[in-house]
């Protein structure tokens, strides 16, 4: 089974417009949480049932996470989308903008439903034009059938939703960067805790999920937390999209049961491009430590499994490389991106990440010694753990992981001045 | 100098100053500046950013802040089409190199340059989420993906300005 959850219009004519999603049972949910007084608790219950974790990154348990926040406190409270995708590898929630955004409001409702939020915020990123003009419409055309706004259905529950975007910035999919940004500030991640369901934005108890994680949870309720679960594993529940790149034959997303075998979503995506072998996988987005070719082949898709093995299944962005791709390359382009992106706000990652990318630069230029690995490898665990936000661990995590598998081919290329394997 | 803004930015950023709670009237900085961003062809000057500071009762500081933070924004005049290329890990993977390579010997300019035309500014950028199109690159607002030198060729061919083809 493949493409039934938050892919489940996309075989459909125009699968972004209201009638191809209604035609999939989109917004039934919706409408039937007000004509059969589904409670908050029962959904709570559901989505516990169905072990979804969340899919922005960080795989935490969606059910217990919307338990935070309770319906009946008074005052305002938010809800979050989260749709500035920008971990490099990462091409999902740009897809389900653009070709089924219905169900991602749908899913941001009954989320403030549960919590009793009268007002969310969907901050998409700013290079995101299409992705930002359909999900407008989307949500135009569900103000004007009134499950949107004011009433909702005669419910007397208001839920305002409103789309915002970014202007490029990574950090600020880090959840409380976004919510600074959201307020009109430069990205700069928050000391947790507090935590946002306490302090987030405007300093009120507020819920962020990411894209994919809200888009679920409307299947998920039509067939029921058991359902989901069984799609996948224990403690892992449900499909999930794999965004597949690099050396493939066919690059694409692919919504699977969680716990499919690597073997599986590679063959999927084509196999290896010009029938060569595979030597390494990132399974997570650039953030996750590479895992060797011998690791994957083993594994399934989900998070335990990825997990046990060292690695994490992040966003789910899978970047595969063969046996020319020159590591020393991938790695600096890897720390160029985390030097470029950190915030600047904690020393450790703003002056390390620099650091990281100056010496791996002149490791690839050919002017490198072998103790440069042991300092690039300093730097990196001095980083970790000891920065506001995770983008910290993020930019430690490839350079760690790189060189714990690969460095015999860092050692080779700086003795040589070169790569040996073929260059890329 | 303050830039004066235009009835239509105004209207643009009242438009989009409902989506916050009235007295937070800073949360549409980015949109006012991008606003402006797109009426100034492309790029803000320190009189746009005073105006969005003025408009929104914000310390120009605070605006400037936010104008550096965020990649979109440029504070030098650039040219008409910003090409910005993902030279990240998937593109590198599926021989992005020979993209900008052949982008900046086309276009004869570096990183961060504008053509003597002023028709092109080529910018490096991070991954665009478009990773199964690798590689990739955004002109305005249009992805363009799998891309080739031949197939740059022809986009770029479709944007230079129409003058010099038709040799007015
Ligand atoms: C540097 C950094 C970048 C992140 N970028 C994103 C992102 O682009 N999208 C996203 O959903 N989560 C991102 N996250 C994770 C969010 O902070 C947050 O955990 C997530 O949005 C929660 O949603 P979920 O529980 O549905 O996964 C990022 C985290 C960090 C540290
Ligand atoms: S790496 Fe270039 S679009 Fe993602």
């Amino acid at each position: 089974m493949a493409n039934e959850i938050c892919f489940r219009t996309l075989h459909l004519d125009t699968s972004w417009s209201l009638e191809a999603y209604q035609s999939v049972g989109g917004y039934s949910v919706w409408k039937k949480i007000f004509t059969d007084n589904i409670t908050p608790a029962s959904i709570i219950d559901e989505l516990k049932l169905s072990s979804l974790r969340g899919r922005g990154g960080a795989g935490f348990p969606t059910g217990l996470k919307w338990s935070f926040i309770s319906r009946g406190a008074p005052g305002q409270k938010y809800i979050v989308c989260n749709s500035d995708e920008g971990e490099p590898g990462t091409f999902k929630d740009r897809d389900i903008l653009r070709f089924n955004p219905h169900q991602i409001i749908e899913g941001i409702a009954i989320a403030a439903y549960v919590m009793g939020a009268s007002i969310g915020y969907h901050y998409v990123r700013g290079e995101f034009f299409e992705g930002f003009e359909r999900i407008e419409n989307a949500l135009l055309e569900a103000r004007k059938l009134g499950l949107i706004g004011k009433n909702i259905l005669g419910s007397g529950f208001d839920f305002e939703l409103h789309n915002v975007s970014g202007a490029g910035a990574y950090i600020c999919g880090e959840e409380t960067a976004l919510m600074e940004s959201i307020e009109g500030k430069k990205g700069f991640p928050r000391f947790k805790p507090p935590f946002p369901a306490n302090y987030g934005v405007y300093g009120r108890p507020t819920n962020i999920n990411n894209t994919e994680t809200f888009a679920s949870v409307p299947v998920i309720l039509q067939h029921g937390g058991k359902w989901f679960l069984e799609l996948g594993k224990p403690n892992n529940g449900g499909c999930k999209i794999f965004s597949v790149s690099g050396h493939v034959n066919a690059p694409g997303n692919y919504e699977i049961p969680l716990g499919t075998p690597f073997a599986k979503l590679l063959e999927m995506a084509g196999g290896m491009k010009g029938g060569r072998k595979l030597k390494a996988v990132i399974p997570g987005g650039s953030s996750a430590p590479v895992l060797t070719a011998h690791q994957m082949l083993d594994l399934t898709m989900d998070y335990d499994a990825i997990s046990q093995a060292g690695s994490m299944l992040g966003s789910g962005a899978v970047i595969i490389m063969d046996e020319t791709t020159c590591m020393v390359k991938v790695l600096l382009r890897i720390a160029h991106f985390y030097a470029e992106e950190s915030c600047g706000q904690c020393t450790p990652c703003r002056e390390g990440t620099g650091w990281m990318f100056r010496i791996l630069q002149r490791i690839e230029a050919g002017k490198g010694s072998l103790k440069d690995l042991d300092q690039v490898l300093e730097i990196a665990n001095g980083i970790s753990g000891r920065t506001i936000c995770a983008l910290g661990d993020a930019a430690a995590m490839p350079v760690q992981s790189f060189l714990k598998h690969f460095r015999d081919e860092f050692e080779s290329y700086i003795n040589h001045q070169q790569c040996l394997a073929q260059t890329i | 100098m303050t830039v004066i803004l235009s009835l239509k930015a105004k209207q643009s950023i009242d438009a989009w100053l409902l989506k916050y709670p009235i007295d937070q009237k800073q949360s549409c900085v980015i949109h006012a500046l991008k606003v402006l961003q797109d009426e100034n062809g492309g790029w803000l000057t320190e009189g746009a950013i005073e105006a969005v500071a003025a408009y929104l009762a914000m310390p120009k500081i605070a605006v400037y802040e936010v104008a550096t933070f965020y990649s979109m924004f440029e504070l030098q005049p650039i040219g008409k089409h910003k090409i910005s290329v993902c030279t990240n890990i998937a593109c590198l993977l599926n021989n992005g190199d020979k993209i900008v390579q052949h982008l900046k010997k086309r276009l004869n300019i570096e990183w961060g340059e504008t053509t003597q035309d002023g028709c092109f500014t080529l910018k490096e950028v991070e991954c665009l989420a478009a990773c199964d199109g690798a590689p990739a690159m955004q002109i305005g607002q249009i992805y363009y993906e799998n891309l080739t030198p031949e197939r740059i060729d022809d986009i770029l061919a479709t944007l230079e300005p129409k003058e010099i083809k038709d040799g007015k």
